[in-house]
């Protein structure tokens, strides 16, 4: 008992200092989803999703493991579509203009909307291919120049580039977890994306990149909108504005997350707070 | 300058017209990737298809053979011997043998070509004109042995006529069948103007007519009477070796698995079996070869051309891919099993014969099979230890001179006679695929009934 | 008959041990109620092993040793005088003979008297002989079964005993292996060493004439064996195969892998590896009859000489025939690159060509080198395609559309099986499987280390 109130406890001392109440409340909306479903074959994996994301703020989705969150994250750019069997329903909008659209050029639309994984994955490429690799394909730099500082200001917004100014040429795969994941940012910042997708950037690293990588998230929110998926509770708190909490493949609440933390509507959302679920 | 990256509503528009303009590129030379990787499959499959198309194509005809309908008169004025031999009181066996013997000698010596020769002539229309030797290419020349054994199994024929069926050679077979440009001048054709002309008239007679070839599965290899050359000698060598095989690779394949699975410490020493075993699996098959003529036939003088040979040799080229595949399934029992076992108190062994192996059986069977099929498709190295001799025998021990089904095959595909041995060889690979795909279908169907049983 | 006998007596012995040992075992359990360490079965196998193998020395030891035991007897039993005058052949006949007549078959022609009495004293002598081993192998055996019998007590760890007997048959089927490795190397470098007293190394290995002469005139006239004008064949076809197997096997692995449906890969990918179970003697007439024909005559609508059997039809056939090999490979290493690679650059908006051609394949490249290199490997290894269908014409030259001769073509040339093993011309057969031997297993070692480097690095 004393330890779940210490939990809590704690949860609202982060959520005090970490967060500005009033903020996303006045974002315009970016991204909205409707009554969207997933199934995998013949299993559903998400009953009827209906959410709205603010631009520019952090949106946190949470929820015990298998509830759906990373399902959904990976509906807004599609990434579902690379696996056998998935099939998604209902629409999700970025700036009034369904995804779904079979006219919409999915290669396009991940360009809008970039992401980050749970693993760090770096190419098995330099440290400056990494980061240029998106632009190329894309046709983004018109020179050697303009690669080079998209490389450079990529890296900087990702709080990489003074650890790896010296060693640009070398394989991205030799740095430490945090930094690979840092480097996996600046490479998705690289393209240039209006929403930038997490799925649990954090989950594979120590607790002081973890750190690093929340500071780099609140930094970011300046200029794009994060959909960021965590298992942590804290980590939600500390970074996020808004907090949406799915359980069994539902959307069960979601708000603003001083609201969701302290106040929880829902009985099953007050359970998961309090440790009861999950 | 403005930041590359900036995130205005301006610059992303900027951004998409850039992306934009690359689109339609990246998306024809997906096309064309996509294209390449079916063309590839397409290709892979054509060649599939090109190949099994090509053998039967070439290799059904040969499955239906040229019988002549003869009347044979067994001709006392040929067939001019005495009685068999009857067993005297007190004769000893080998008295009495050596007198059959004197008989079947005596029967051996008479011209039986010459009964051969009065049947054609009987069954050509009258007053037909033609030279002996030309007449007795018609038929194939075993076929004297073959009234020879009739009067040896049955003595009473003397003097009596009686319908028989006999091969038509090779070269007729070959006209019959068109194998041969029938515009070709005298000079370039097998067969003289004369016999051609009679193989058609008894063909419209109906005194040559086309069965199935009975003789590729009943007989033995021949040269000097290539339509009656079959493959028996040949399946029932390659029948021994698989004996040897699985008698000897399957038991020492899976205990060595066993061994260096489940008990052998985990050392230097093993690691160098395992990289052994690896390299072993990928040594060429000839090397193989070259160690069966070294090591067994010149160092043990083991008899050359014997299955027992080649049974050895296929026994250790298939010995490391038995070994590989039963350590895969070994290494795919779920550790919980063997905790399970461990923990109600089964020592190492016990826990392996009585709970890991019985689980892994279907996969070590199908490996076991598959394993056997491909070695029953070796010709390299048997060709080393001399099973390439030419043999008119069925073996009957392992120890017998012998040649292999894909042996055969080698053979008879250097045949001078194309015309005639190219379906045959074909139909002789039909054969020998049929044979692989049986044992690969055995192996899929036990397989799948024992995994769903396990 | 006789060995029906001896598995017959084996049998016996080994079910009345381990029923002996059961029933001692047994007896422990009931008699004492101790806890007896082993189950019955073990103490009944340890009284059988007991039994078995000093029964089996002894049968072993006569199947050994017989042979000569027999014919020494019968040569003892034929009259001085006789002996004498007998040569080798006649030596033989006489004992074929004799042996004949003790089996009651008789022999034809006249029986001499002193055949007819060494056959019958050879009847009673094999009589005796076979009696005294199998009364030694059951007396051997008993001895050692009551021995074992009175070691059972409730202490015994027969178990242990038993399963260390089985441990120890475990590796020595392990052995096998190595042994068989052994034998090679040793078979190999022997019979080479032997060619190598004819022939000088740095001839075989630089010269660049390849006549083998067959005169058996001995002396100068071995002919010339010089490796490179088969080396060259040899690879000139496996470079023809690998040009054809590669593009068109790490294409398909990569369709079957990334695009195609699972099930059309359900399909199509069982019926690509059919390819490799197919016997080479089949594609070897398949290139001869078939595919070096239509070659030719496509070279003759292009105006080019080529051969119907030459090295380009061989490579092809031969690229064909590893296609299966190198695609599946491929797809296996393909498929160990980790998803979420893909899934990086699927995420930065990368096609699916695009994440194929520079995440997936740099990312999987040492491992596709190195099934490339066991193709290879594979390639230089084969016999019967360019047996059938390269020409062997075993000349230097670099055009591919006329025949060559391989290092395996010249192997089966060489060694027929039945010339012995006294001259160069079939020796040299040891010395070119040498080179082959060493060949593919520089390519297997090198090959196999590439591929385990590359899985640790995604374990």
């Amino acid at each position: 008992m004393d330890m779940l109130a210490g939990k809590v406890k704690m949860t609202q001392q982060s959520v005090n200092t970490a967060m500005n109440p009033t903020d996303a409340l006045e974002r315009p909306i970016r991204l909205t989803a409707r009554d969207v479903t997933v199934h995998y074959g013949t299993k559903q994996a998400l009953h009827g999703i209906s959410i709205d994301i603010p631009d520019r703020a952090v949106t946190s989705f949470i929820g015990p493991s298998g509830c759906g969150k990373s399902t959904f994250l990976r509906c807004i750019n599609r990434m579902n579509d690379t696996i056998e069997g998935a099939k998604v329903g209902g629409t999700i909008k970025l700036d009034g203009e369904d995804i779904y659209d079979p006219a919409l050029d999915v290669v396009e639309l991940r360009a809008r909307i970039g992401m980050v994984f749970q693993k760090p994955n770096p190419f098995p490429k330099s440290i400056y291919e990494n980061v240029a690799y998106g632009p190329k394909i894309h046709g983004l730099a018109r020179s050697k120049t303009d690669m080079d500082e998209i490389v450079v200001s990529s890296l900087r917004k990702a709080g990489l580039f003074e650890e790896v100014k010296d060693r640009l040429n070398e394989p991205g795969t030799g740095l430490s977890g945090g930094q690979q994941q840092r480097l996996c940012i600046a490479r998705a910042i690289a393209v240039g994306p209006e929403v930038i997708l997490m799925d649990e950037p954090c989950s594979a690293l120590d607790p002081i990149a973890t750190a690093i990588i929340e500071e780099l998230i609140d930094e970011l929110r300046e200029n794009y909108t994060i959909v960021i998926v965590t298992h942590s509770m804290q980590q939600a708190a500390r970074v996020s504005q808004r907090t949406a909490f799915f359980h069994l493949g539902n959307l069960i609440e979601e708000g603003v997350t001083e609201d969701i933390f302290t106040n929880p509507v829902n009985k099953q959302t007050q359970d998961y707070i309090m440790g009861r679920i999950g | 300058m403005t930041d590359m990256l900036s995130t205005g509503h301006q610059a992303s528009v900027e951004r998409t017209k850039l992306i934009r303009a690359g689109l339609q590129r990246r998306h024809l030379s997906e096309s064309i990737f996509k294209g390449l990787g079916l063309a590839a499959i397409i290709l892979a499959l054509g060649f599939v298809a090109l190949l099994f198309i090509d053998i039967v194509r070439k290799g059904a005809p040969a499955f239906t053979q040229a019988n002549l309908h003869l009347s044979v008169s067994f001709d006392p004025a040929i067939i001019g011997v005495e009685a068999p031999p009857v067993r005297a009181a007190g004769q000893s066996d080998a008295d009495f043998q050596a007198a059959n013997l004197k008989w079947q000698r005596d029967l051996a010596m008479l011209n039986w070509n010459k009964v051969v020769e009065a049947s054609l002539r009987a069954a050509a229309p009258a007053g037909f004109e033609i030279d002996s030797k030309e007449l007795m290419a018609i038929a194939e020349t075993d076929a004297r042995h073959e009234i020879r054994e009739m009067f040896v199994a049955d003595p009473s024929l003397l003097g009596k006529t009686v319908k028989v069926d006999v091969l038509a050679s090779a070269n007729a077979a070959n006209w019959i069948r068109g194998n041969i440009d029938r515009s070709l001048g005298d000079a370039q054709q097998q067969l003289s103007a004369p016999a051609r002309s009679l193989i058609d008239e008894m063909v419209a007679s109906g005194a040559i007519s086309n069965g199935f070839a009975w003789s590729i599965f009943t007989n033995v290899d021949s040269r000097s009477a290539p339509a009656s050359a079959g493959l028996l000698g040949a399946f029932v060598g390659t029948l021994w070796m698989m004996l040897i095989v699985i008698v000897l690779a399957v038991p020492i394949g899976v205990a060595s698995a066993i061994y260096l699975e489940e008990f052998a410490p985990k050392s230097r020493i093993t690691d160098f079996i395992e990289v052994n075993i690896n390299n072993l699996a990928a040594v060429p098959s000839i090397v193989f070869g070259l160690l069966g003529a070294a090591a067994f036939i010149n160092y043990m003088h083991l008899p050359i051309s014997a299955p027992i040979v080649g049974g050895l040799v296929l026994t250790l080229m298939t010995l490391p891919t038995i070994i590989i595949a039963t350590r895969g399934a070994l290494l795919g029992v779920s550790p919980a099993l063997r905790q399970a076992a461990l923990g109600m108190g089964a020592s190492k062994t016990q826990m392996v014969f009585h709970h890991v192996l019985p689980v892994t059986f279907p996969s070590i069977l199908t490996a076991t099979i598959l394993g056997v099929a491909h070695a029953l498709g070796e010709t390299a190295p048997l060709l080393l230890i001399g099973m390439k001799a030419f043999v008119a025998a069925v073996p009957v021990t392992p120890f017998d001179q012998a040649t292999a089904l894909p042996v055969q095959i080698y053979l008879w595909q250097g045949n001078e006679n194309r015309n005639f041995f190219e379906p045959r060889t074909a139909a002789a690979i039909m054969v020998l695929l049929l044979v692989m795909i049986c044992l690969n279908g055995v192996a899929i169907y036990l397989r799948s009934r024992l995994e769903k049983r396990a | 008959m006789n060995s029906l006998i001896i598995a017959g007596l084996l049998l016996v012995l080994l079910g009345l041990a381990y029923q002996s040992g059961w029933s001692r075992s047994r007896g422990l359990a009931t008699a004492n109620g101790v806890k007896v360490h082993s189950r019955p079965q073990y103490h009944g196998s340890y009284v059988a092993i007991w039994t078995l193998v000093p029964a089996l020395v002894i049968i072993a030891l006569w199947a050994w040793l017989g042979d000569g035991i027999t014919h020494n007897f019968i040569v003892s039993q034929i009259p001085v005088e006789t002996l004498q005058s007998l040569d080798q052949v006649g030596l033989n006949a006489t004992i074929a003979r004799i042996r004949s007549l003790a089996t009651g078959y008789g022999v034809a022609g006249e029986i001499l008297p002193y055949e007819q009495t060494a056959g019958d004293a050879l009847r009673s002598f094999q009589f005796i002989t076979f009696l005294v081993v199998i009364v030694a192998a059951a007396v051997a055996g008993i001895a050692a079964l009551l021995y074992a019998r009175s070691r059972i007590t409730a202490r015994l760890r027969a178990r242990n005993a038993v399963e260390r007997v089985i441990n120890i048959a475990l590796l020595a089927c392990s052995a096998v292996a190595i042994l068989t490795t052994v034998g090679i190397v040793a078979s190999l470098v022997s019979e080479a060493y032997k060619f190598f007293t004819f022939i000088h190394p740095l001839d075989f290995f630089f010269g660049t004439v390849w006549n083998p002469s067959f005169s058996s005139t001995g002396g100068a006239a071995h002919g010339q064996y010089g490796l490179l004008p088969l080396l060259a064949g040899t690879l000139m076809i496996t470079l023809i195969a690998m040009l054809v197997a590669v593009p068109v096997g790490l294409m398909a692995a990569i369709y079957l892998s990334q695009y195609a449906h699972h099930s059309f890969r359900a399909v199509a990918k069982p019926i690509i590896e059919i390819l490799a179970g197919i016997p080479t003697i089949v594609f070897g007439f398949f290139a001869l009859v078939t595919v070096g024909p239509f070659l030719r005559d496509v070279g003759g609508f292009l105006g080019l000489d080529i051969k119907a059997t030459s090295a380009l039809t061989a490579g092809i056939v031969m690229g064909i025939m590893i296609i299966p090999f190198v695609s599946s490979l491929s797809d296996d290493i393909l498929n160990q690159v980790p998803r979420t690679l893909r899934d990086g650059a699927y995420g930065l908006g990368a096609t699916k060509s695009e994440t194929i051609r520079n995440v997936l394949l740099p990312a999987a490249l040492p491992g596709i080198v190195g099934a490339f290199l066991l193709a290879v490997s594979r390639a230089v290894g084969e016999t019967m395609i360019v047996v059938l269908a390269a020409g062997n014409s075993p000349v230097l030259r670099g055009n591919p559309f006329e025949p060559v001769a391989t290092i395996t073509v010249s192997i089966v040339n060489q060694l027929t099986g039945d010339s012995d093993f006294a001259g160069p011309q079939s020796l040299v057969a040891f010395a070119l499987g040498l080179t082959l031997f060493i060949i593919t297993l520089g390519l297997n070692v090198f090959a196999l280390y590439i591929v385990r480097r590359f899985r640790e690095q995604y374990e």
